[in-house]
């Protein structure tokens, strides 16, 4: 038994130098080239800085607003609803924001899903076009801009499926949103990514 | 719609273009023939047997073979139970995240060191950096470990008497240096400049446009991202797995990650090819496990673009899909495409959140997982799907009144014990742990409470879907269930460690006693398993044994719901 039980303890403290320490040590290495130095993407926007790649809780009608989240878009604990199709009370729950989003959206018959659906993780930080340009009589209303302007800013951030090929289309909603701000301000370019 | 069906064709024909070269390497090095890394991983591989005290030459037997993977991997729960319920207190914990209590630590310590990677906790607040590395370290040699074990039973099935079994510790640090570490060094490297973290800086912070301070969890993710694909692990580095905008930025990282998942299982089977020289074998099983995968992907994608027709009456738009637990910018196509890949393959990462699917994925997410051996786990796999073809022998001699015979050697009472043996196992781990739980909430609905997150079917099949993803050593969940409970850790525990080595074992078993009986060399007699017909025959034996299995436990759980949701 011995001669099983000292060489297996050896060859796996082996393991956790190399698996443990030379590969991330490696991967660490590699990751200090990629963008951001491999810390979450971040971008950076008159002075404030966020990570494009969370999504954000916004709910006033000034922004577009992005897709409801189970866990209230907390970025240290991701989640999603995991509610079933079937659950009676799931659906009285979007039934709920079908008609809030009427509410501030009035003439809107038919709502896109993600805008009344809640996101796997919790921080889907994008919508679909559809769910976006939703949202530009609202907008245009509220900050009293044209909506024309709105849906070439829409155009503008739209984000093609991958090689125009494959995936969905989508808009980045921070993005957009920072965007907004800055329509019509001179002197401010678009937000960088560090 | 249409950009969403390429994305899945793209990434079923770039996995298949990539397992065929894939496969011939992996062959090359189970056989010991020369390849271009040799250069790097000849020195690496004699240093680390010099540290080990550990001579990788001479040949060892099947029984060997399992007593030193056995022993090896009970270091690995040791040392793995002791990290886990000390790494509070350890260096690498910038977001001081506690050390797990007993019970949490035994589930999570087999999870990881049987490759199934079911979590009970959320890698966010339940992990310390050095606790995220001591899984992956796991998720590297669990996965090398299934590899290993499938080739010696590969070079038990080869011609001639007594063929040589190899070495196992070898073969387990090829698996890991020679197959593993270099597709990870490559993927992490993909995953690292498309946005997924790679820092051991603690949580970030930053203020929204409305105001809010929020802290963004972080970490050493790419590296471990990139082998829980490769290795049919499965367990995610945040919580919500690969749905996590960072575990899974962009629909390149989807398909990257993917395509990891997908690569080695299938692999795999082009590697047993070239090994026995028998590529016509290879292409039946392959043709047969295709197949399969198909009839589960097929309707669960066609499922999940449909929609939710409860949804659809509350004045919903549903143009891109069913998108409750799902990511905009993987889309339900991708996300239904992945939910299969994960399940027959016994990976068990999620890219959206499966409870909140539509009945007829849950369902064959379910089947996927039941079957556990349309392509299956990295090794592991092909030990399932060999069961099924000592089944399928079996039937087929009784049925032609011939010995039955596997590739020239006479399959009798003994193997066939075993292989009813395992055969039934799953069947039983998965229905026996359903009944029990079910049994349990239906007396203490009150208490239990906390188990289920929905009522009626659905939550009958959360219950199912936990027992089978523990004994597919799968991983996955419908994770409304409150699985964190002493309970659960200790009887998915005790199923994952049933479910992983019995089913190593049996085969191993099988492989070592019909290598040592006497060789037949084939006839026009000899019935051959590399055809069209016995393909179809296996495929019947699998489906026969699921079905009458699982198919009244499917019916409570998402067939029921299936029904009541799309009547009218």
């Amino acid at each position: 038994m011995k001669t099983t039980l000292i060489p297996a303890l050896r060859l796996t403290l082996v393991c956790v130098v190399l698996f443990m320490g030379v590969y991330p040590a490696l991967i660490w290495g590699i990751a200090q080239l990629a963008p951001n130095r491999g810390r979450g993407e971040i971008v950076a926007n008159n002075g404030a800085t966020y990570f494009t790649q969370i999504g954000q809780n916004i709910t006033t009608d000034r922004y577009f607003n992005g897709r409801p989240s189970a866990v209230g878009y907390n970025a240290a604990g991701s989640g999603g609803s995991n509610k079933g199709p079937s659950n009676p009370e799931y659906l009285a729950t979007v039934a709920a924001r079908v008609d809030t989003f009427r509410v501030h959206n009035p003439g809107t018959s038919q709502v896109p899903a993600e805008l009344v659906t809640a996101s796997g993780s919790g921080l889907d930080p994008h919508l679909s076009v559809e769910a976006v340009l939703v949202q530009v009589p609202r907008i245009a209303k509220v900050r009293g801009v044209s909506e024309a302007s709105l849906r070439d800013l829409t155009a503008q951030h739209t984000e093609k499926p991958l090689l125009g090929l494959f995936g969905p289309e989508k808009v980045n909603v921070l993005e957009l949103n920072l965007a907004l701000d800055n329509l019509g301000k001179k002197g401010f370019g678009n937000p960088i990514h560090l | 719609m249409d950009t969403q069906i390429f994305g899945i064709a793209v990434m079923y024909l770039l996995v298949v273009l990539l397992a065929i070269p894939l496969g011939r390497y992996i062959g090359k090095v189970f056989d010991y023939e020369s390849t271009w890394l040799d250069k790097f991983f000849d020195p690496l591989d004699r240093l680390i047997f010099q540290l080990s005290g550990i001579d990788p030459r001479p040949a060892m037997s099947w029984q060997q073979s399992l007593v030193a993977l056995l022993v090896i991997n009970g270091w690995w729960l040791v040392i793995s139970m002791l990290v886990l319920t000390t790494m509070g207190w350890m260096p690498l914990n910038p977001d001081g995240n506690p050390s797990m209590p007993f019970d949490l630590a035994f589930n999570t310590t087999i999870s990881f060191v049987t490759n199934t990677n079911l979590q009970h906790y959320s890698g966010e607040s339940a992990l310390s950096y050095l606790g995220q590395m001591i899984l992956m370290l796991w998720q590297f040699i669990s996965a090398g470990t299934g590899m290993a074990i499938a080739a010696v039973v590969f070079k038990a099935m080869k011609e001639g008497l007594n063929p040589s079994l190899g070495n196992f510790y070898s073969l387990l640090v090829r698996s890991c240096t020679r197959i593993l570490l270099p597709l990870a060094i490559v993927t992490a490297t993909i995953l690292a400049f498309e946005g997924v973290p790679m820092t051991f800086e603690g949580k970030g912070t930053m203020t929204t446009v409305q105001g809010e301070t929020v802290a963004v969890s972080r970490g050493p993710a790419a590296a471990f991202v990139a082998i829980k694909q490769l290795g049919t692990n499965g367990g995610g580095f945040f919580g919500v797995n690969s749905s996590h905008p960072l575990e899974n930025p962009t629909y390149l990282t989807n398909i990257v990650e993917d395509v990891g998942l997908f690569l080695i299982p299938i692999a795999m089977v082009f590697a047993l090819g070239f090994m026995l020289k028998r590529r016509k074998l290879a292409l039946t099983i392959f043709g047969v496990m295709t197949l399969g995968f198909l009839m589960l992907v097929v309707p669960a994608v066609l499922s999940e673009l449909g929609g939710n027709p409860a949804l659809s009456k509350l004045g919903v738009t549903q143009s891109v899909g069913s998108m409750e637990g799902k990511e905009v910018r993987l889309g339900p196509a991708a996300s239904a495409y992945w939910a299969i890949n994960t399940t027959v393959t016994s990976n068990g990462s999620v890219n959206a959140m499966h409870d909140s699917m539509t009945p007829l994925t849950v369902l064959t997410t379910l089947l996927g997982m039941m079957i556990n051996c349309f392509y299956g786990g990295v090794g592991v796999g092909f030990l399932n799907f060999y069961i099924f073809i000592i089944l399928a022998v079996f039937i087929s001699g009784l049925m032609v009144g011939r010995t039955p015979e596997l590739l020239g050697r006479k399959i009798e009472a003994n193997e066939m014990k075993i292989a009813m043996g395992i055969a039934l196992l799953h069947p039983f781990l998965i229905l026996a742990g359903t009944a029990l739980s079910s049994y349990l909430y239906a007396e203490n609905p009150a208490e239990l409470a906390g188990w289920l997150n929905n009522p009626g079917y659905h939550g009958f099949s959360e219950l199912l879907y936990e027992f089978t993803s523990a004994s597919a050593n799968n991983g996955s969940g419908l994770e409304g269930l409150g699985d964190n409970t002493p309970f659960w850790n200790y009887a998915t525990g005790l199923v994952m460690l049933l479910a992983r080595y019995l089913p190593i074992i049996g085969p191993v078993a099988i492989a070592g006693q019909l290598a040592a009986k006497k060789y037949i060399p084939e006839s026009e007699g000899t019935l051959r398993v590399d055809t069209g017909t016995f393909g179809i025959l296996i495929f019947a034996v699998i489906l026969i044994i699921a079905s009458l299995s699982f198919f009244p436990a499917l019916t409570l759980g998402p067939l029921a719901e299936y029904f009541s949701l799309y009547r009218s």
